[in-house]
């Protein structure tokens, strides 16, 4: 197989996957509002001050979109698993890890644009002051998500065909996401102040090396743990 | 059945009983040994001695981690049912050692340090350690399929092991940069000595108990093949 054919086929997977959620779009609103309501919940539990919770915004944001975007996973493969079409996609000639890649950009489009739609509301509900370094910011959500989306597409495609999938997944993705967690929350807290220990660059490599690691990791072994 | 029942009294072989009680023998001589040979020390006092437990704990639970990971690579790479066998048992064993590691750190801290915890970097990345380790053997319980959960679970005992220098480096800075204190990590000549005899003790504890383990794995695998050619030549089955 060409390189050409294998980047055909993940587009070809990747577009499937949004058009069925594009059709439906079910799955996104109830993301979506899922997230919203955590953002809310939050402000609750540890507002109503709005110093402390505009110190604590970085970290509320990262988790909301890490429990929320979980249930995106599932939904990744069970449209397959439900209509018995997982095994005829498999059978198609080709690298498996192409149907990886797919999966993996249709959740990264689809957290990406949960978070696009999230982040204003964060910064309404908890007065988040935006600062000059928004292209960094930018990088920073981009990299963490796509470290939580590679993991989570990952762990999904085994979850989703066990019993207790609603569970296992949280189970076994969180432990793997806490170097994630610590450097997004912490290049965020830090970016949204200016950077004045110039701390957010150590955390932003720590970033791309997880990202790295980990895609690569996850190429390597998805064609072993989907077979049957 | 005849050949499941034989399968239960099958005896465990000679060097593995001869190994359990000489491993039992030398924890208990090296935990003597400790108490006798190290004074209390002056900020501690006896407290000190639970090291000798929560130390060599946490050391083998890592070589246990080291197995998990060397095996389920060759499980990947060979496809043999011992590699998966052993990865599921040093998994088991691992968890019950880092279980065992914060348990008695948690203890011992609240006793020096006047807390349960604190978000020290070794601390939080043996807790991380322990729910890969729970996480991996909650897939293996909740997949039936015996080929399917040992692919799965030698992936995600890749992963796992893959992750722990990264938790480990980011907790690091994540504490370094928030100005906290640290763990006290000077130790005085005196104890090193009975630490170390505590830690080959422990080692032997380990393969022992991972012998037994395996043992067993081995011995509930070949029940589960039993029980699928009784079921599918149609003969009674009972569980």
């Amino acid at each position: 197989m060409s390189f050409r054919s294998e980047t055909n086929r993940v587009a070809a997977v990747a577009w499937k996957d949004l058009t069925t959620e594009r059709r439906s779009k079910a799955n996104f609103n109830a993301v979506l509002f899922l997230a919203a309501l955590m953002l809310l919940m939050f402000g609750f539990a540890l507002g109503p001050d709005a110093a402390s919770l505009r110190l604590a915004a970085a970290g509320i944001v990262w988790l909301t979109i890490m429990f929320s975007g979980n249930l995106a996973f599932h939904r990744s493969y069970q449209v397959e698993l439900e209509g018995g079409a997982l095994e005829t996609l498999l059978l198609y000639p080709g690298a498996r890890s192409s149907i990886f890649l797919g999966k993996l950009i249709a959740n990264l489009v689809f957290v990406l644009l949960v978070l696009m739609a999230l982040i204003p509301i964060a910064i309404v509900l908890y007065d988040i002051p935006v600062g000059p370094s928004i292209p960094l910011l930018f990088l920073v959500i981009f990299l963490g998500t796509f470290g939580f989306v590679t993991l989570g597409t990952f762990y999904a495609s085994m979850a989703s065909r066990s019993r207790a999938r609603e569970v296992l997944l949280p189970l076994l993705l969180f432990p793997m996401l806490i170097p994630v967690l610590l450097a997004s929350v912490e290049a965020t807290g830090a970016l949204l102040q200016g950077d004045p220990m110039g701390e957010a660059g150590r955390w932003i490599r720590l970033l791309v090396s997880f990202d790295v690691i980990f895609l690569g990791a996850s190429i390597l072994a998805f064609g072993a743990v989907i077979e049957e | 059945m005849q050949e499941l029942k034989a399968l239960s009294e099958e005896r465990a072989p000679k060097w593995l009983i001869g190994l359990t009680a000489i491993a039992f023998m030398a924890v208990a001589g090296a935990q003597v040994f400790g108490f006798i040979t190290s004074p209390a020390a002056e900020q501690y006092q006896h407290s000190q001695k639970i090291m000798y437990v929560h130390v060599p704990a946490a050391w083998n639970a890592f070589l246990a981690f080291i197995v998990v990971f060397w095996a389920s690579l060759v499980y990947l790479w060979k496809r043999s049912e011992g590699a998966d066998l052993l990865a599921e048992s040093a998994a088991e064993v691992g968890a019950v050692f880092t279980g065992l590691t914060l348990l008695l750190g948690s203890i011992w801290g609240k006793w020096a340090w006047g807390v349960w915890w604190t978000w020290d970097p070794r601390l939080t990345s043996t807790a991380v350690l322990f729910i890969i380790f729970v996480g991996y053997l909650a897939l293996r319980s909740f997949t039936e399929d015996p080929e399917r959960r040992a692919t799965w679970s030698a992936g995600v005992g890749i992963f796992g092991a893959l992750n722990v220098p990264i938790v480990y480096m980011s907790v690091r800075w994540w504490r370094t940069l928030h100005q906290v204190q640290s763990s006290p990590e000077t130790m005085s000549a005196e104890y090193v000595t009975a630490l170390r005899v505590n830690g080959i003790a422990f080692l032997l504890l380990l393969v022992a108990v991972l012998g037994w383990r395996y043992r067993a794995a081995r011995i509930q695998r070949r029940a589960e093949a039993l029980h699928e050619e009784a079921i599918l030549e149609g003969r009674q089955v009972h569980v």
